[in-house]
């Protein structure tokens, strides 16, 4: 049986861009393994709690993604998040 | 509100009338584009001051030489992305030679208001708190240099340039 | 090279105060992010995937020594020590917090560079031939009216809302460097009959979702009348360029809508009734003479007897005069050449460039290139006028920073955007992608001869993959990547947009594909011929049939 999905709210940190994910009340963490997963259902809620606040909001763009749970690890679905949790899968520094 | 282009706020006047609406006598109003085609005739030879709501899709040479009729025109931001009116601004005042208050309604926001004055805009249909809050009147004075000629009678730095240079070889 | 006044000066720190200003409003929450987007982006602001992303103008690819330290100081202070020279000639800085971005402007400012426009819906940097100035097949250096039409665009009153964003190249040589016919309007120099200089128009070409080469909307346009004549095409297209959809938005729908007769006849209306408008819009003649002083040859030495020097380094060196054969180009100059520095090492991110590298280069221009830098749109960068005794010395101090690679115009120059890696907007990876190649490719790029690859990691094109020799676009099928592959493409005089060989493949049979249809390409090819002369004899279907029968 395939691992069940849950839903997490990224964004990235105003201030700097930074990937962060929602934890709870007005606390964005910078490691997925913290960010809140929800079930399928409670997804719309959970975008709902992490866009409240008066501006400015301390993350630019709150979208939620799928992610599933590895042991202790939270792993996004998309290669896309994938690479925005983990950083760019190539070395970036020129020689 | 109203914000003018010296930074100075004041009340709107004028009524804007929607197409089903009736107008008082004496009093200022502005009509939309539609009624005034419609209706040109009523509207025509009304003695007090008439305005022109002009739609950001139809180029300013509709009007054509009833330009002179209105003391107001309004153009139209419907988001503030959209800059059609800035062109339908410089051609009403450097094509049509209209001299009357053109006004920017819509989505107008603080760091376009330069450009709409360089236009040709006058005055600016605001939101009062949040222009005073964020000091909307300092926008205007925020550039003294500009590269091109436009609408606000400042010399271009190419022409400044030019000054300078002849001064110089004199 | 041109150096700003009092009033460049001035207007410059008028726009970073005006910027500083706006930050500070976000980041107090006075301005939504959807307001400040748009603000932000016409200083070159992005939010890519992993932080902000900063892109600096490098008007026409020209940079001075004084300012390639200066972005070396933006990449080592307040980037992860590294940059990206992009196919707009310009730089960009992928690790950037919004907080600092004022004080990285104002240093900029201070070595006359700026983000201005190098984003959002209004002129980007105007492009231009990279061996501008030096090349010998020009009829007048272009960048005099690059730099008038750069102020003239600046924070333009009218046309900063445009539709989409607004792509101008200029081209004044015999051999299209500019890739001009792929630009919203392109400019061709062009001297008349009567010895008068002017420019050929061309309007509509773009590359994206819809390629499209773009067509002559005026044979001549005198320069007197050049800003005047552009303006008349802008206002054209501010009123009636699509803006209910953002991928129909650019000029090149707006022209294949009309139609180019009903195109010509806008602008040539608009053009007639400007009247007043022209003349303050006009170039009076001390005002371009002034401008070309700016761009005046350097004192070159006289180095006739250069060449002999030269013949006799590389006749001892193989490496060497592998390389001269590769990145040197002839300079109207006795005795000098152009160098083309490699930003293509096999294997490494294609135009990324580390802030030890940008200020070895600029240490090598003062030294041996009038202090002069030129970024090409092929990602590499230029030391456009070095004597030809000096060229042995420079090869041995680029080969110690990795800057030396002889791979300029081969399979291993690879353009590639970031691709999924950086950006925002791609569907997948770039640069993994041109890094297989390179490594792949590079034992027999040299049997292979000239052959550009290029490659985008979404339909937005910004690795011009349209008009690659072999195009490779990257996808997403299925929550997988796919690439979509063209072949025939070209970018130069006979610009072509490449034909599709067939159904995407997976990342992992891209390199196979590749020799498939480079094979292809060396058994077909006639003597002389490069993939697209070839490309355009046979046609697509031997490429189709070369993937077919492996498969």
């Amino acid at each position: 049986m395939d691992d069940p999905t849950f839903k997490l709210v990224t964004g990235n940190r105003l201030r700097d861009g930074a990937v962060v994910y929602f934890a709870s009340a007005g606390i964005w963490t910078p490691r997925i393994d913290d960010a809140r997963l929800v079930e399928e259902k409670d997804g719309a809620a959970l975008l709902a709690e992490a866009q409240a606040g008066p501006p400015p909001h301390p993350a630019v763009g709150p979208a939620l993604i799928d992610a599933v749970r590895d042991g202790d690890r939270v792993v996004p679905a998309t290669l896309r998040e994938k690479i925005r949790a983990s950083g760019p899968t190539v070395a970036y520094r020129a020689a | 509100m109203l914000l003018d282009r010296d930074g100075a706020f004041r009340a709107d006047s004028w009524r804007h009338l929607a197409d089903d609406e009736a107008d008082d006598d004496g009093e200022s109003v502005t009509i939309s584009l539609r009624r005034w085609q419609a209706e040109r005739e009523r509207w025509q030879d009304r003695s007090t001051p008439l305005g022109l709501r002009l739609p950001n899709d139809v180029p300013p040479a509709a009007i054509g030489a009833a330009v002179d009729r209105f003391a107001l025109i309004v153009l139209n931001f419907p988001r503030f992305v959209d800059g059609r009116a800035y062109s339908q601004a410089r051609l009403l005042r450097g094509r049509l030679g209209f001299r009357g208050e053109l006004r920017a309604a819509g989505n107008v926001l603080r760091d376009q208001l330069l450009f709409m004055a360089r236009c040709g805009f006058d005055s600016f249909a605001v939101d009062a708190a949040r222009a005073r809050a964020e000091d909307w009147p300092r926008a205007f004075r925020e550039f003294d240099l500009f590269y091109q000629p436009a609408n606000d009678r400042r010399l271009p730095i190419l022409s400044q340039r030019l000054r300078a240079w002849q001064g110089a070889a004199e | 090279m041109y150096r700003y006044d009092e009033f460049d000066r001035k207007f410059l720190a008028e726009r970073v105060a005006q910027y500083r200003d706006q930050v500070r409003r976000r980041l107090a929450g006075q301005l939504s992010e959807d307001e400040f987007r748009s603000l932000r982006l016409m200083n070159g602001l992005y939010l890519q995937l992993h932080a902000y992303m900063l892109r600096i103008s490098i008007p026409y690819g020209t940079l001075s020594s004084a300012q390639l330290r200066g972005l070396a100081e933006v990449a080592r202070r307040w980037d992860k020590g590294y940059g990206h020279f992009t196919t707009r000639q310009n730089i960009q800085f992928n690790w950037i917090k919004l907080e600092e971005t004022p004080d990285i402007l104002a240093h900029l400012a201070a070595v006359q560079l700026h983000g201005i426009q190098t984003s959002g819906n209004s002129f980007r940097n105007i492009t231009t031939d990279p061996f501008a100035g030096v090349a010998g097949d020009e009829i007048e250096d272009p960048r005099p009216y690059c730099e008038i039409v750069r102020q003239w665009a600046a924070l333009h009153p009218e046309f900063s809302f445009l539709p989409r964003k607004f792509k101008i190249a200029i081209n004044a040589a015999d051999a299209d460097r500019a890739a001009v016919k792929i630009h919203d309007l392109g400019l061709y120099l062009r001297r008349s009959d009567r010895g008068e200089i002017g420019f050929a128009v061309t309007v509509g070409g773009g590359l994206g979702r819809t390629p499209i080469l773009a067509q002559t909307v005026r044979d001549f346009v005198p320069r007197r009348e050049l800003l005047a004549y552009i303006s008349a095409c802008l206002r054209v297209y501010n009123q009636y360029g699509r803006r209910d959809n953002l991928f129909k938005s650019r000029i090149k729908i707006l022209v294949q809508a009309l139609g180019i007769e009903k195109m010509r006849q806008e602008v040539e209306d608009e053009y007639a009734a400007m009247g007043d408008e022209r003349e303050a819009l006009a170039l009076p003649d001390e005002a371009v003479a002034a401008m070309q002083a700016q761009f005046a040859p350097p004192a070159y030495a006289d180095a006739a007897g250069d060449d002999a020097e030269l013949a006799q380094a590389a006749a001892s060196e193989p490496d060497f005069a592998r390389w001269i054969e590769r990145n040197t180009r002839p300079h109207k100059q006795a005795g000098h050449a152009s160098v083309v520095i490699s930003l293509k090492p096999v294997g490494r991110p294609t135009g990324d460039c580390s802030a030890s590298q940008m200020r070895t280069v600029a240490d090598l221009a003062d030294e041996l290139s009038f202090g002069e830098v030129r970024v090409t749109h092929d990602q590499n960068l230029v030391l456009p006028h070095v004597r030809k005794s000096a060229l042995y010395d420079l090869w041995l101090r680029l080969g110690a920073g990795d800057l030396a690679t002889p791979n300029i115009g081969l399979a291993s120059d690879i353009i590639a955007c970031p691709g999924l890696d950086y950006c925002g907007l791609a569907t997948a990876r770039s640069i993994p992608v041109a890094q297989a190649l390179a490594v792949h490719l590079a034992g027999r790029e040299a049997a292979i001869g000239p052959l550009q690859i290029k490659i985008s990691g979404c339909i937005n094109a910004c690795g011009h993959h349209h008009v690659g020799h072999i195009g490779i676009l990257g996808l997403e099928k299925n929550g997988a990547e796919s690439y979509q592959i063209t072949v025939g493409g070209s970018d130069g005089e006979q610009a072509a947009l490449g034909g599709i060989i067939g159904p995407a493949v997976a990342a992992h049979e891209i390199t196979a594909t590749v020799d498939r249809l480079i094979d292809a390409y060396l058994r077909l090819r006639r003597d002389g011929e490069q993939f697209p002369d070839t490309y355009r004899r046979v046609g697509l279907a031997p490429f189709k049939e070369a993937l077919y029968v492996a498969r």
